[in-house]
Parts: structure tokens; C-alpha cells; sequence
């Protein structure tokens, strides 16, 4: 169980990467966990050729689901939005590299899930129909 | 401080003995410590028995056959409600009705009681320190009906301000009380009697959450005066799906039934239907007959210790555990310090490591307790956190326990090299 707080999730969690909102954002969402209160704003610059130039996020929440947003703003940035579609939960998962029980895997997920509610909800993705169940 | 476990008014040891939940490792060589009382409590074999034998020799449907077995089930049935009568002191059987727990009893109160009396220019008083449960139903209703909802803030101590209350009850055109007996996070214990006095001084009725009350302590729903009391039978060492809707019978009587259905009417004909008596008036369908006969278990149990002595057992518990959570670096701990007023949940935050994580580091440990919101966002709202750990005992918890828990607490600092 103490592998679940190896060294390089404390770090990200006590120095959070990319940490405070950008003014002016062109992406912009903000999602909870309503079972544990946990939530984060994520906030990009994308420029014109679809690039993510940077990150901006702000949440509360446990040392999981800060380092997971934390691992996954430093992954975005350099990434067109359209690439960044292609991060899987298991990407996530193996990004953290620590055994999850089930109870926390929604903790980890909470950065995963404000990027992907966002970027459909705000049409910088299309829905397509074999996609729904997801 | 008490030394060994000999301060608590009955043999500890003795009650542990009766359940077996309790006697299990968690992981290997860890044994369980379980602090998530306020939650769900465990259960005795008393009670598992109770509902193993009834399933085993005395199921049939009740208040319906005219066979052997009906009737046991129905004498099993109606002796848990005597029991669970006695236990509140309601004045009659006919004011204990059995529903699915404390959530469902305040929903019935909304939906009959509620549904009749509260409309445009009315007024609900509630408090900042309810569980959703005495919250969201309200909510609903006042949406469909139009009323208001006012809620009596908390201070920082943890209490009530009862300037507040008086004044809201003197000024504003209320019609019902709505308040929680035992905080579920705080701990804070309301004066009930008071705040039923001062409601019924205005011509207010008053509902009662005692949903973490009646576990814990003595409760008189005469000596209150309460109009409505609610509480669940899964905390207090009785099955879930069960709990109990107490109220004064003149009310009952005057309200509309909720649920239709078999078992709550007197006639039906094709042009309409008249009501059964009370309770059955609020029983529609066949009840959870088990559990009811399981509640009754429950109560036994929990007379046959005493409820003055399961609260004392309690005040020393949760005197310690303040105490000694107190002398952990960096903890904070919720609610009012004083143990005559407050039950036996603590909450608290940790600086530094978020309540999800103490958690997560304490069930290693083998200590299971809860972190979040305690179904009360609103109050973690008002006290700016967006969650807490908690820790709840129950009446085999003992001292030892409670040092596992601080032991637990040093090695979740330790992990986040604090
Ligand atoms: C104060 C309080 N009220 C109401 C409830 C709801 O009880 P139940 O879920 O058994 O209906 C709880 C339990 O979580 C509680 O602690």
C-alpha cells in the first residue's frame, strides 16, 4: 500500500506542476468527484496551429488525483489537442506507475476525465457514434 | 485520563466477544480497527441469530395469513415494534412506523406532513450542520410547494446559534423545525427538549434527526416532546433497510397516507379507498419483516447494557481520543471540545496530507475510518474544508484502539515526510 505514495507522486502532489489559472484561456473546464468532494480546473493556450503551448490548473483533492493532473499537464504540453485524444486511462495509470485499488482509481482519473468532459463538451472534439459508451 | 479499559462502565471484552466481525485481521497480521461507527456500526450474533432463526423456522408474510406461521411472523414483527417503542418511550405502538431508515422517515414527514401544510409564505427552519438527508428533501418540496428554507448557522465552536434560532423563529412565519439531534460531523449534541419548546411557543412542529443519537444515548421521545424522530437501525447494531419514523399519534393521525398500496388501507372499491389505522396507514406493501425482527434484537442488546452506560462508555472514548488527537502535530479537530456535549465521531484534517489519504494510510494499518464530505457539503462548506477524516466509536471500541489510531496518524506523516 505505501507504494502508492512512492517519492514521485509525493513530489508532484507537494509541488504541483503548472500549478494557478492562465488568464485569458482557450480551453477552460471544470469537473468534480461528487463522492469525495475532489475537484479541478484545467485551463490551456492553444495557438494556431492546435499546439498546446501551456498549462493552467487549480483543484483540491488527495495526493493521487493532484499528481495524476499534475503528470498530465506536463504530457500536454508540446501536444496538439488532437494528440492529447489519444491519452488513455491506462496512460494514466502507468504515468503514476503505482498499484491503484479500485476505491482510487476515480482519483486518478479526475484530471483524464476534466480533459476529455471539456474538450467534447466545448466541441474541440467530435463526438462520433462509436465513441458514446466510453 | 482513564488508564485501562476498567474506567468503562460494563465489561468491554465481554461485548467484543459477541461480534465476530471484529476478530478478523484486515491484512495479514493486522488486526481491524473499526472506527466508521457514525457510518454503519457491526453487528452481534444476538442479531445475526435473530434474523438467521426467523428465516430458518417463523417466515410468512404478515398481518395476512390465518396459518401458524403467519402468525409467528407477525408476533415477531409487532414485538419489535413494542420493543423499539419502549426503547423511545413513544406513548403508543401506533406512533413507531417502520421504514427503510432515517432518509426515508424525514422523506415520508416531506411528502405527507410537508406536502399538506407547507406552501407559498411558509417557512422551514433547518440548520447548517445537516446531513443531506434533512436537507435535499426539503429542497425538493419547497421547489414544488413554493415555501421557504432558512437555516440556523453554526459557530465556530461547533454549535448552534441559538440567538439566531430565536429570532428566526420570532420573525419569520415557520412552520416546521427540521434539526439533526447528534451531528454526524461535529459530534455537537442539540438541545433538543429547548429547541422543541421554543418551536411549539410559535406553533411550530419540530422533526429530529436521530439518525446518530439513538445509538449513542438515552432518548425520550415524551421527555423531548418532539413531534417527529428519525433515526436508522444499520447504526445501531441492527440490520440495514430498517429504521424507524416516530410521531406524535393527533399528527399522524391528521396525515395523509404516502405510499398506496396492500397493508395500508382499511376498504378499497373501484371509486376510492379508506386508510388503515396507524401505523399501517404508513406501511403500504410487505414490510422488511427480518430487519424489523433484527431492530428488535438490537434494542435488546443495547438495553441489556443500558443506554446511560453506553453513553458514558462513550464520553470516556471520545474524551481520550480529543485528547490525544491533540497531540499530533498539525491536526485539526472539528466540533466542540466538551465531551457532555458531543458524541463520539471526531473529525479532522491533517495539514499537509488530504483526508483521503489519512484514510488510505490508516486502512493499512488496519484502521478503518471515513474521509469526505459525511454527506454534509453545506457544513464543510461553512467550515472551508472540502473534506475531513473521521473517526467513530461505537460501544466496543476500547483505548487501545484509539492509540492505533494516533499510531496510525504518526505513520501517515511519516510517509508524506512530515
Ligand atoms: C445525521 C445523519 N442523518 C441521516 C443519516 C442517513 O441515514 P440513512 O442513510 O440510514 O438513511 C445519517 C447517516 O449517514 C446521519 O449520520
Amino acid at each position: 500500500m505505501y507504494d502508492m505514495y512512492r517519492e514521485i507522486i509525493l513530489d508532484h502532489a507537494k509541488n504541483r506542476r503548472n500549478w494557478g489559472l492562465l488568464p485569458n484561456p482557450d480551453f477552460d473546464h471544470q469537473e468534480h468527484n461528487p463522492l469525495c468532494g475532489d475537484q479541478l480546473r484545467l485551463t490551456l493556450h492553444i495557438d494556431e496551429n492546435g499546439v498546446i503551448q501551456e498549462v493552467g490548473w487549480e483543484g483540491d483533492g488527495c495526493a493521487i488525483s493532484q499528481a495524476s493532473a499534475s503528470m498530465l499537464g506536463e504530457e500536454l504540453i508540446g501536444k496538439t489537442l488532437e494528440e492529447a485524444k489519444s491519452i488513455t486511462k491506462q496512460d494514466i495509470f502507468d504515468m503514476l506507475g503505482i498499484p491503484l485499488s479500485a476505491n482510487r482509481v476515480k482519483c486518478a482519473l479526475l484530471s483524464l476525465k476534466v480533459l476529455n468532459v471539456g474538450a467534447y463538451g466545448q466541441g474541440f472534439w467530435e463526438i462520433r457514434e462509436d465513441e458514446e459508451d466510453e | 485520563m482513564p488508564e485501562s479499559n476498567h474506567a468503562f462502565p460494563y465489561d468491554i471484552e465481554a461485548v467484543r466477544a459477541d461480534f465476530p466481525v471484529l476478530h478478523q485481521e484486515h491484512h495479514d497480521g493486522v488486526p481491524l480497527v473499526f472506527l466508521d461507527n457514525a457510518a454503519s456500526s457491526q453487528r452481534p450474533n444476538q442479531v445475526i441469530d435473530a434474523i438467521a432463526d426467523y428465516y430458518r423456522y417463523h417466515h410468512a408474510n404478515v398481518h395476512r395469513g390465518i396459518h401458524k406461521l403467519s402468525e409467528e411472523a407477525t408476533a415477531a414483527y409487532e414485538g419489535a415494534r413494542k420493543k423499539i417503542r419502549r426503547f423511545i418511550n413513544a406513548a403508543s405502538k401506533r406512533e413507531v412506523i417502520f421504514t427503510r431508515g432515517t432518509t426515508e422517515s424525514i422523506n415520508l414527514v416531506a411528502y405527507t406532513w410537508g406536502r399538506a401544510n407547507l406552501g407559498v409564505g411558509d417557512v422551514l427552519l433547518t440548520t447548517e450542520m445537516e446531513h443531506h438527508s434533512n436537507i435535499v428533501p426539503w429542497q425538493i418540496l419547497a421547489q414544488e410547494k413554493g415555501f421557504t428554507i432558512r437555516y440556523v448557522p453554526v459557530l465556530p465552536d461547533g454549535t448552534l446559534d441559538f440567538e439566531a434560532y430565536a429570532r428566526l423563529l420570532r420573525d419569520e412565519p415557520v412552520k416546521l423545525v427540521a434539526v439533526v439531534h447528534a451531528s454526524n460531523v461535529l459530534g455537537t449534541i442539540n438541545p433538543i427538549a429547548d429547541m422543541a419548546r421554543m418551536a411549539h411557543e410559535v406553533g411550530a412542529l419540530i422533526l429530529v434527526d436521530g439518525a446518530q443519537s439513538t445509538p449513542h444515548m438515552p432518548v425520550d421521545v415524551q421527555a423531548l416532546d418532539v413531534d417527529f424522530y428519525a433515526f436508522s437501525g444499520h447504526k445501531m447494531i441492527g440490520p440495514t433497510g430498517i429504521g424507524i419514523l416516530y410521531g406524535k399519534r393527533d399528527i399522524l393521525e391528521a396525515m395523509p397516507p404516502w405510499l398506496g398500496g396492500g397493508d395500508m388501507i382499511a376498504r378499497v372499491t373501484l371509486e376510492g379507498s379508506t386508510w388503515n389505522d396507524l401505523p399501517y396507514k404508513f406501511e403500504a406493501g410487505t414490510p422488511s419483516i427480518a430487519p424489523a425482527i433484527g431492530l428488535g434484537a438490537a434494542v435488546d442488546y443495547l438495553s441489556s447494557i443500558g443506554m446511560e452506560k453506553v453513553h458514558e462508555h462513550e464520553r470516556i472514548i471520545t474524551a481520550y481520543a480529543l485528547d490525544r488527537l491533540s497531540e499530533v502535530p498539525g491536526i485539526t479537530v472539528y466540533g466542540p471540545q466538551d465531551v457532555a456535549n458531543r458524541g463520539a465521531v471526531a473529525s479532522f484534517t491533517m495539514e499537509g496530507i488530504h483526508a483521503h489519504d489519512i484514510a488510505q494510510i490508516l486502512d493499512a494499518e488496519g484502521v478503518a475510518v471515513r474521509a469526505g464530505h459525511h454527506c454534509a457539503m453545506p457544513l464543510h462548506d461553512k467550515l472551508c474544508v472540502a473534506a475531513t477524516a473521521r473517526a467513530s466509536f461505537y460501544l466496543y471500541n476500547t483505548l487501545q484502539e484509539v492509540d492505533a489510531l494516533i499510531e496510525a496518524l504518526y505513520k501517515a506523516k511519516k510517509a508524506f515526510a512530515l
